[in-house]
């Protein structure tokens, strides 16, 4: 398998002419594993541009677009995918609001108890989302949160609070504190030096942290199943999947419902690159 | 932080009486832990408080008259002696296993195989290797939609695909058969968690310095022999994080087997995740939901314990 890859032309110096030649070969066979891989993604988009009603010859490529599968989906869906947004968004600014001081504080205080409070995050990660909903609806119940934004948005935000404190520290930790300590001895306290020095340098971190609190609660589906009832109330997720029960006969609305659900993902993955790279890796090894 | 705070008062007040400068030292504290005080208090009530409240309810005759006379009376053991004499809970348990380890295997070696891949300077590799990422990115459920249209018995892309290769001349039922439904759930898996596994490999073997494959070559170790005694030895600590990280996220999958089959057909994808839902949510029986869980999370936990050491070995090595 690597036998190609560090073999011979660093050692024995290969013309430069085959070389590049070699390369392109890998480009194409780097394209074609892209294309295999991405094909569900493809095959998605291909049938939300075909005609209504479960066609039996189904189009390998999308030569008529026919883009009514969109209408029917806006007309159904539309509202959910505002019940969606408005959850992620919550969501994302509560992880955010939470995390950030909590990160800080876990990196740069030496004070007791933060050792704790890092082991339950890091835990707190690995604990099945089922034993959240169990225990979540019981409470909810009597408190009237099933069925409700707020509930959505706090139950949402288990999986970016965690997350969002353990990439925020893990830049945290690295920071120079020396300008936090020279504002502290010029007077600013612990709030102000965290909100005017750290938050802005911190940037990067705290995109990184908002994208995918953002993503993990648009992607939710567990707690919109359980802590959501009727219809009023329902994000995508779980509309398309009430959607593929009941309409499984027309797929181009289903499939343009999984397009537009896809949407956050697929245009912060192009737009914020750099943040979405970095989150990927710094989740888990640090 | 704790040796600039008197220098700090040394330098603006000097002659402050220390009572005063208790107060103000205690004052600072306050403010300390108030940073960590939201985050602390979210995290008890969202984890600490779930994790007790299910291992009080498995203990409870926990279901559907409680939601409306609020009694639970406690009942000992009986939620886990009915759930291990289940047989569908045999059955979930099983499907765990061959789930969790059919997806590893999957997606480490595929994972793997693109990682190595995709080490070799080419144009473009940057940025093919960043759309691999987009299947991790997309919501669980879409996933499943998209699969359950390419599964699709009649008009299923990867039925009229064999067929029209000729590998297969009767379509077959991925997923409304119980001979072929856990293989095809494990086949979403594995296309699911293979971006996963490349990002981590591929950040490992950058990692490795290329000299020790300059030195490999001298005494001919290329090919499989430099993947066997450099490449995979360099790499065994990004290795067990990402196999032990792919076991603690497998075991707990559900949006995936409740979009693509639910858990059947008769219970031949259902898992200890997609069981415990079903129990609480579908039966109102939170009692042995329950139970369920806790075993879920005995497991979860067991795993994550090593995991945490070896990513710690891992730190201390790298």
């Amino acid at each position: 398998m690597s036998t190609a890859t560090h073999a011979a032309p660093a050692l024995l110096g290969a013309p430069r002419r085959t070389r590049t030649g070699r390369s392109w070969i890998h480009t194409v066979i780097g394209i074609v594993l892209v294309a295999i891989m991405l094909f569900p993604v493809y095959w998605m988009l291909n049938a939300s541009l075909a005609p209504a009603g479960n066609s039996l010859n189904t189009q390998w490529l999308p030569l008529n677009p026919d883009f009514s599968g969109y209408s029917r989906a806006i007309a159904d869906q539309g509202q959910n995918l505002i019940t969606s947004l408005i959850v992620a968004v919550g969501a994302c600014l509560l992880s955010i609001t939470i995390a950030a001081p909590c990160a800080y504080a876990l990196a740069q205080f030496k004070i007791k108890g933060t050792a704790a409070l890092l082991f339950l995050v890091l835990i707190s990660q690995m604990i099945p989302g089922i034993v959240i909903a169990n225990a979540l609806y019981t409470v909810y119940t009597p408190l009237g949160l099933i069925n409700s934004i707020p509930g959505l948005i706090l139950a949402d935000a288990s999986q970016g609070i965690p997350f969002a404190i353990l990439i925020m520290r893990a830049y945290l930790e690295t920071f120079e504190t020396s300008i936090v300590e020279a504002a502290r001895v010029d007077g600013a306290g612990h709030v102000r030096a965290f909100w005017s020095i750290v938050l802005p340098v911190s940037k990067n971190s705290l995109i990184t942290a908002g994208i995918f609190s953002f993503l993990f609660a648009w992607s939710d589906f567990l707690m919109a199943l359980t802590l959501t009832t009727g219809e009023t109330i329902r994000p995508v997720t779980l509309g398309l999947y009430t959607y593929i029960g009941t309409n499984d006969t027309d797929w181009s609305a289903v499939m343009s419902t999984a397009v537009l659900s896809s949407l956050p993902a697929v245009v912060l993955m192009i737009v914020a690159q750099k943040y979405v790279a970095a989150g990927a890796t710094g989740g888990a090894v640090k | 932080m704790t040796t600039t705070q008197p220098a700090a008062t040394r330098t603006g007040i000097p002659a402050l009486p220390p009572t005063r400068r208790r107060r103000r030292l205690t004052g600072d504290l306050l403010v300390r832990y108030a940073f960590i005080a939201p985050a602390a208090l979210y995290m008890i009530a969202f984890f600490g408080y779930p994790i007790l409240k299910n291992v009080v309810m498995s203990f409870q005759a926990y279901d559907f008259a409680t939601f409306f006379n609020g009694k639970a009376p406690f009942v000992g053991f009986a939620n886990y002696t009915a759930t291990f004499s289940d047989p569908i809970f045999l059955r979930a348990l099983g499907n765990t296993g061959l789930f969790t380890i059919g997806s590893i295997i999957g997606q480490f070696v595929i994972g793997m195989g693109l990682a190595l891949y995709f080490r070799k300077k080419f144009p473009l590799s940057g940025f093919l290797r960043s759309l691999l990422l987009l299947p991790w990115l997309l919501p669980m459920i879409v996933s499943a939609a998209v699969w359950r249209w390419i599964l699709e018995q009649d008009n299923g892309a990867l039925n009229q695909f064999l067929a029209g290769i000729g590998l297969i001349s009767d379509p077959i039922p991925w997923l409304n058969s119980s001979d072929t439904a856990l293989i095809a759930v494990i086949m979403v898996n594995i296309w699911l968690g293979i971006p996963f596994n490349v990002v981590l490999l591929y950040s490992g073997l950058q990692s490795i310095p290329d000299e020790l494959y300059e030195a490999g070559q001298l005494d001919g170790a290329t090919g499989w022999k430099s993947f066997w005694n450099i490449t995979l030895p360099m790499l065994r600590p990004v290795v067990s994080v990402v196999l032990l990280l792919g076991v603690i996220y497998t075991i707990k999958v559900l949006d995936l087997i409740i979009g693509l089959t639910g858990g059947g057909p008769a219970n031949a994808t259902q898992t200890l995740a997609t069981r415990s839902y079903e129990m609480s949510f579908v039966e109102f029986d939170f009692g042995q939901g329950a139970a369920l869980s806790n075993v879920l999370i005995l497991i979860a936990l067991a795993f994550s314990l090593v995991y945490l050491r070896a990513n710690a070995r891992a730190a201390k090595n790298g």
